[in-house]
């Protein structure tokens, strides 16, 4: 059951995303810092977690989980240590995320040759 | 007659443009969005159980799962296969954490020929830089405003 609502939510998800891409004169770029962002204000507003919470990678796999992650990580972080964990832990919880996204960037970018 | 032509100002030219210009296939482009997103979900809601298959929590799951994904993803533009589904899928392709490691592969690879710092290193940031300076920031306004209404965050 999880996988069917895994990939009804991602797939409306990114069918939202084509919408925007179609319906504004925005290059894809735009959307996805859209979405970034708009996952980081539903995250906040309490409403994404729901959505993970039953949608599982469904919600997590596309851009706005990247927000969520974010604004999830400085919820936790502000518990543990306080007003400095408001700049700790976006990163800190997507640390994994962007560290591997680097590494395999550079890796793959190193070794491959673009196709023409 | 001649007159008439050389008065079209450059707004007529592109109403003209406008109105021949192939109308897009947004309802198709939709349809394959949302397969091609979905399909992409449950590969990652297939990786992500298997990691709670070795005693993860689904949150503790997420974040390794986030890991695989982009390592895939990142591998499948080197051999230029995730490019063709991003020219089917179109969000749904690019939307995905996969398609954040194609946007950051892809003019890194692109722009080898520029060298190691200004090629590789800089064209990785180049889709990246803004979706992680406007998310972060994002994060952090919500994250603020959360802390000074409810004092937790």
């Amino acid at each position: 059951m999880m996988f069917f609502w895994a990939f009804l939510v991602g797939g409306l998800i990114c069918m939202l995303a084509q919408l925007t891409l179609d319906l504004f004169a925005v290059t894809p770029a735009h959307v996805l810092v859209l979405f970034v962002v708009l996952g980081a204000v539903f995250g906040g507003v309490g409403l994404y977690g729901k959505l993970v919470s039953f949608a599982g990678a469904g919600a997590t796999v596309p851009l706005p989980g990247f927000g969520y992650t974010m604004v999830s990580g400085i919820g936790e972080a502000v518990k543990e240590k306080g007003v400095l964990g408001l700049l700790t832990g976006g990163l800190t919880a997507a640390a994994g995320g962007i560290k591997a996204a680097v590494l395999f960037g550079l890796l793959a970018a190193l070794l491959f040759k673009p196709k023409a | 007659m001649a007159n008439q032509e050389a008065s079209k100002t450059a707004r007529d030219y592109q109403e003209l443009v406008k109105t021949k210009r192939p109308g897009k296939p947004v309802l198709k482009n939709l349809i394959y969005a949302f397969l091609v997103g979905g399909a992409i979900s449950v590969v990652g809601q297939g990786i992500q159980c298997g990691f709670m298959q070795y005693g993860m929590s689904a949150k503790e799951a997420t974040s390794p799962t986030t890991v695989v994904l982009i390592g895939l993803g990142a591998l499948f533009t080197g051999f230029g296969w995730y490019d063709q589904l991003v020219t089917r899928g179109g969000m749904g392709g690019t939307l995905p954490i996969t398609g954040f490691a194609n946007a950051m592969v892809a003019p890194a690879m692109e722009f080898r020929s520029e060298g190691l710092i200004l090629g590789v290193g800089a064209k990785l940031f180049t889709v990246a830089g803004p979706v992680l300076v406007y998310g972060l920031s994002a994060a952090f306004v919500v994250g603020l405003i959360r802390f000074l209404i409810t004092g937790v965050a």
